[in-house]
């Protein structure tokens, strides 16, 4: 009976992960393509497709494709500029998102509950059906340059940044950790006669590392990998492109696949890399936004 | 709240919250009810003239449609004409669409479909074809991807919930994608759907020794479409798998215990115990998947830019071409308009539907 009961549970054992392997592969495959393909040479790599080679560092492998993806195109600009608007905005969001998560949880104001609701609401409205019009408000915002007062915020980096800075969802991220810490905290640091910035500073930030991990990976998500459709309507210089849309350089004129490839590898791996060392959290962060059903 | 005079403070209350406030309001509240101002306009990006308000012109250009029925041609006899394959003959709709006094409602628009009715032919008319063409494609395609997405990432869910050795590392993988922005994952894919020598077809050709013919899976109209939902279902499954998961650990294991004590076959388990308590979840998913089909864009522009005839064509990627690549912004409005609608219209249908019943 004990000798069936384990043959029964390592068939089963095998099936399990025979299935769970097999589906990885799925996931897996395409970035390995993408690597192995940055390796080879256009001919060679448009070859291999067609068989299995497509994922092996196998025939006239080399580096060349980075240096003639660098030469091609200003990647070190698009990465700075990538990095900048992503970090400008995540710093942003997270102060002003805290800042207001805290007014909303640990304060008495009058309309609160009102214009909370309403931040709530705007989650349900997409992006996309505010673009078009966004695009004609901030084509006629002033901004303060060296020059004097111009009008029009395109081909800048404050028009990739601003816009997203008051942000529902951390917002709500936020509130929905501090309603679990302790009200005493807030209590006795009054007595002692600390201020509501003090208290916000000193007393909640300092224990709230849990949430800032999440909202600001969420936000990171949303700025470096899922923006496409802002940055491409209001950069038409690639002087401010971030790398997401400074790859249409490399559909200029004749395309280079291998360039191509070498150029996805250089603006993903590191994301890649960055997301197995901190996956957890990574995870923790997309399981926090499904709180809200 | 032991003293609530504490906690008391409009003015410090207001001006922490005021920098959210002011941003929300100026970059998500302002522009959606310009959005609807602007759509009853003619407003361009840049223009030297003042917009002028023109009404329901931009809807009624964009979603116009008309319903013609054609009588066969007769000779003097009132014998059915028929061509050289015996297929009876019908007037031209252009006679009746372009400068036709009698039918004033039909001006400018164009077929968007026919079908034979008995001897007659029934033609559908629109205005603006291809951006009836992006309604269809869009809907046709949240109706899809909703219900597979969510499904397979349940699927998932259930099989990294397991206790096995080395599961993290599953779930960990299945959830790469979601990392990766959506453009880079449609230019690979782009070759995975390559007509020759693509990584699909070298698959299908390899499992079905040699007998599958390659498809050019982005280059034609029956399939570029569905090609586009399998390879954002795969970047986005990972995504729901993690929320599916959270809400399977939230169900206390009592449940599943007691369970086992009434003889429960795992089918069983997941009826009655596991599904009723993702109900929630279920239609926090739902939702989102809806709310992000809705918005498809990236996709349709690195992969096919709405061809092939058309049949990529979604709706905010013709909000784009209006309102950015024309700079008609009070078109490119007036479909932003019609996708909150729709969005809004879908999204209150799921909730009510999905509501709880006492």
């Amino acid at each position: 009976m004990a000798q069936a009961g384990t043959k029964r549970s390592a068939t089963s054992l095998f099936v399990r992960y025979t299935v769970l392997i097999l589906i990885a592969l799925v996931f897996v495959f395409p970035l390995v393509f993408m690597v192995m393909s940055s390796l080879k040479p256009d001919a060679q790599l448009l070859r291999d497709t067609a068989s299995i080679r497509a994922f092996m560092p196998v025939g006239d492998i080399s580096l060349d494709n980075y240096f003639a993806a660098f030469r091609r195109a200003p990647i070190m600009l698009f990465v700075f500029n990538s990095v900048l608007v992503t970090g400008l905005t995540v710093a942003g969001a997270l102060l002003v998102g805290s800042l207001a998560a805290f007014a909303f949880t640990f304060m008495n104001w009058h309309g609160r509950d009102v214009i909370f609701t309403m931040i709530l609401a705007t989650l349900i409205l997409p992006f996309e059906t505010i673009a078009i019009p966004l695009l004609l408000q901030v084509n006629n915002l002033p901004w303060v340059t060296t020059e004097g007062l111009v009008t029009g915020w395109l081909n800048s980096y404050h028009v990739q940044v601003i816009p997203w800075i008051g942000d529902g969802l951390t917002i709500f991220l936020f509130v929905q950790y501090f309603k679990d810490l302790p009200k005493e905290l807030i209590d006795a640091a009054r007595i002692d006669g600390a201020s509501w910035l003090q208290i916000y500073w000193r007393v909640i930030m300092p224990i709230s590392g849990p949430v800032v991990a999440t909202a600001a990976i969420l936000k990171f998500l949303i700025m470096y990998s899922q923006q496409y459709l802002w940055p491409l309507l209001v950069t038409q210089s690639e002087e401010y492109r971030p790398v997401m849309v400074g790859l249409q350089y490399f559909f200029q004129l004749n395309v280079a696949w291998g360039e191509v490839m070498a150029y996805l590898s250089i603006i993903t791996v590191p994301v890649l890399v960055f997301y197995l060392f901190l996956q957890r959290a990574f995870i923790s962060s997309i399981a926090s936004t499904g709180l809200k059903g | 709240m032991a003293n609530p005079r504490l906690h008391q403070h409009h003015l410090a209350g207001w001006l922490m919250a005021a920098p959210a406030i002011l941003l929300i309001v100026a970059f998500l509240v302002m522009p959606f009810f310009l959005g609807v101002g602007l759509s009853f306009t003619n407003q361009r990006l840049v223009s030297p003239n003042p917009p002028s308000y023109i009404g329901m012109k931009n809807f009624s250009d964009l979603l116009g449609m008309g319903i013609l029925v054609l009588e066969p041609e007769r000779n003097e006899q009132g014998e059915i004409e028929r061509d050289d394959e015996g297929e009876p003959e019908y007037p031209r709709i252009r006679s009746f669409t372009r400068n036709n006094p009698d039918y004033p409602q039909y001006q400018g628009m164009r077929e968007y479909l026919s079908f034979s009715w008995g001897e007659n032919r029934v033609v559908i008319l629109a205005r603006d074809v291809v951006f009836l063409k992006a309604i269809v494609n869009t809907i046709c395609f949240v109706a899809v991807v909703a219900p597979l997405q969510g499904g397979l990432a349940l699927g998932l869910a259930l099989l990294v919930n397991q206790r096995l050795p080395g599961i993290n590392i599953f779930r960990a993988i299945y959830f790469m994608p979601v990392v990766l922005s959506i453009v880079v994952v449609a230019l690979l894919w782009r070759f995975i759907y390559a007509g020759d020598n693509g990584l699909l077809n070298a698959l299908l050709g390899f499992l079905s020794f040699g007998l599958f013919q390659p498809i050019d899976w982005l280059g034609r109209t029956d399939t570029a479409l569905w090609a586009i939902l399998v390879m954002s279902v795969w970047q986005g499954v990972g995504f729901h798998m993690v929320i599916w998961l959270s809400g399977l650990q939230t169900i206390p294991q009592s449940l599943y215990e007691a369970a086992d004590l009434e003889g429960a076959s795992s089918w069983q388990k997941f009826r009655y115990v596991t599904w009723p308590m993702l109900r929630n979840t279920a239609v926090l998913v739902l939702i989102v998947i809806t709310m992000n089909g809705f918005a498809l864009f990236a996709q349709i522009d690195v992969m096919t830019g709405g061809g092939p005839l058309d049949s990529t064509q979604s709706i905010v990627f013709q909000a784009v071409q209006h309102g950015y690549v024309r700079q008609d912004i009070g078109r490119g409005s007036a479909i932003s308009v019609i996708l909150f609608l729709l969005v809004f219209t879908i999204s209150m249908t799921q909730r009510y539907l999905t509501r709880e019943r006492n």
